[in-house]
């Protein structure tokens, strides 16, 4: 049976059944894994992937004349047109392979930002962006004397976009803005942000980190500039991640790094460089996780986005029903518009320890400040506790986390 | 008590526990909690063990040659793992603690339920306290010299 009859009736068990790390049992208890937000299980197809690549596929991509770099070209290449159509891309060059989403932020604030940015321009981002989609742009304005310009959000954890219009002008050259936050949820109307961006002439970048395994995603829509994702957090191999870039800018655009694969021609007086997405893909690339990433897109395909999304918003509806009626938790990021993170806190207990008592039940939760120190300042708080669903995750393994949740703070009340 | 009496003490009570983790963390928690509180005053970023995950401080006083430690942390498991430590050093003479060697942790199989980064933290706390029962045993040589 075809991986796509299997899944066509969101039937939870085969679901769970394609996961095989599921069945792992943590302190004597089956895991229960929620910590998806940090990084997704892998479904069978993608581990087989990963497999037959290196029985009988592996050779270097590209320049090779023999057969398994033929082949091993092949697979590499049919990711990128998948990655296209997953994000409707225009055109497959407008695909680059990266490690990860950080690295897509890097190489469009070390490329785009050296030659474009200069001193007195301006770069807009949000309180809730995650270290990666800060750093960067701090690192970019120290460099060029630009300013970095941050976006505030309300108690519910959403943008304020009346602030958003305030700070734009004529010195805006780049918003980078996340879709969803790791920490709070909160989809941000990343369309409306970057039709106003566009308006002073501003270019866009979207943080797709945690948006691209739950929502429905069209770069030709959103007219976005520039789209960085990670494979990892789609049920993909780590270690992938894809920069969309809109072909104007990527030709415009200098290489990120120097060596093979991204020249022309080569001597000791000049270089010429290739055309992109070679451009920015110098050295051999991490291949057989590039080939395990098309099945992962496949994977999420099979099922279904929007199947996908219900499930999900299920569970987060529920997870958070149940742990508001817990004393003394407070939810962090109550927005209208959320994926599948459950973040909180608990009055007079340490995240630390909640994750601790977690883990003894089996259950796996994320506790700290989700490198996303910011936006935990504006709430006023070291950290939270997050719990993120998956497509297979389920209500009875919420449950638990519920009951592991109430004994903790039982104890504390003691 | 010894070092080594004490660590023995440990070792039986964890034993009883028979290395469920969730009664384990209890336990440890319960342990935090009976450990006298410090003053605010002292939780000084001075005072505080660098190397440990979350915040630890450590203070520690020379009470007629035997060296005296107070410390707390911020999480509730973490002040536990910490008062396991003050147990089995505090009110020794700063030779001994210097000298001892603290396989208590490994015995009640810490580690595997600490994770690698606590772990690491846990040495550090070690470590803090034999500096500063070196720096004790320092002063007082100084002072017999002066003398």
């Amino acid at each position: 049976m075809s991986q796509k009859e299997l899944l066509k009736d969101f039937d939870i068990q085969i679901i769970r059944d394609q996961f095989p790390v599921l069945k792992e049992e943590i302190n004597g208890r089956p895991v229960i894994y929620f910590d998806n937000a940090a990084t997704t299980q892998k479904p069978l197809i993608v581990l087989k992937a990963l497999e037959d690549y290196y029985y009988h596929q592996n050779a270097n991509i590209h320049r090779g004349i023999h057969t398994l770099a033929e082949r091993a070209t092949t697979a590499f290449e049919q990711t990128r047109k998948r990655a296209q159509s997953f994000i409707n891309a225009p055109e497959k060059e407008e695909i680059i392979f990266t490690k990860g989403t950080t690295e897509g932020i890097n190489l469009v604030a070390s490329t785009y930002g050296r030659k474009f940015i200069k001193e007195g321009d301006e770069v807009v981002i949000s309180t809730m962006e995650h270290h990666s989609n800060i750093v960067p742009w701090q690192m970019l304005c120290e460099e060029t004397g630009a300013t970095l310009k941050v976006i505030p959000i309300n108690d519910k954890g959403e943008i304020l976009f009346e602030e958003y219009e305030k700070l734009l002008s004529e010195r805006t050259k780049i918003v980078a803005i996340v879709y969803a936050s790791n920490s709070l949820g909160t989809i941000n109307p990343v369309k409306e942000i970057i039709a106003k961006a566009h308006e002073v002439g501003a270019i866009t970048l979207l943080d797709g980190a945690q948006s691209t395994a739950h929502l429905d995603i069209d770069v030709q829509d959103l007219d976005v500039d520039f789209y960085t994702l990670s494979a990892h957090k789609m049920y993909g191999p780590t270690g992938v991640g894809v920069l969309y870039g809109k072909r104007e800018l990527l030709e415009e655009m200098p290489p990120y790094q120097g060596g093979g694969e991204m020249i022309k021609d080569v001597s000791f007086t000049k270089t010429t460089y290739n055309d992109i997405p070679y451009k920015f893909e110098a050295g051999t690339p991490n291949i057989a996780d590039v080939v395990g990433f098309k099945f992962a897109m496949d994977f999420i395909d099979n099922l279904g986005k929007k199947q996908i999304r219900e499930h999900e918003d299920e569970l987060i509806k529920y997870a958070s029903q149940e742990i508001a009626e817990i004393d003394g938790v407070k939810i962090i990021g109550q927005a209208e518009n959320k994926v599948s993170v459950l973040s909180f806190v608990v009055a007079g207990i340490h995240p630390f320890d909640i994750g601790q008592m977690l883990d003894a039940r089996g259950v796996a939760v994320r506790t700290g400040h989700h490198c996303t120190q910011p936006l935990m300042d504006r709430f006023g708080i070291e950290g939270t506790i997050r719990a993120s669903f998956a497509v297979y995750n389920t209500k009875e393994e919420i449950d638990v986390m519920i009951d592991g949740l109430k004994r903790v703070v039982n104890f504390m009340k003691q | 008590m010894t070092i080594q009496e004490e660590q023995d003490k440990i070792i039986e009570e964890f034993a009883i526990l028979e290395g469920d983790q969730e009664m384990t963390n209890f336990y440890i928690m319960e342990l935090g909690q009976k450990l006298p509180i410090m003053n605010s005053s002292d939780q000084t970023d001075e005072n505080l063990v660098k190397g440990c995950q979350s915040k630890v401080w450590l203070k520690s006083e020379n009470n007629d040659g035997l060296i005296r430690f107070h410390a707390d942390s911020n999480t509730a498991i973490t002040k536990g793992l910490v008062s396991l430590l003050v147990r089995v050093l505090s009110n020794q003479p700063a030779n001994e603690i210097l000298k001892a060697e603290i396989y208590f942790p490994d015995k009640i199989g810490m580690s595997r339920f600490i994770g690698t980064q606590r772990s690491n933290g846990f040495a550090a706390m070690i470590k803090q306290m034999k500096l500063e029962a070196l720096a004790h045993s320092a002063i007082a040589e100084k002072r017999i010299n002066v003398k």
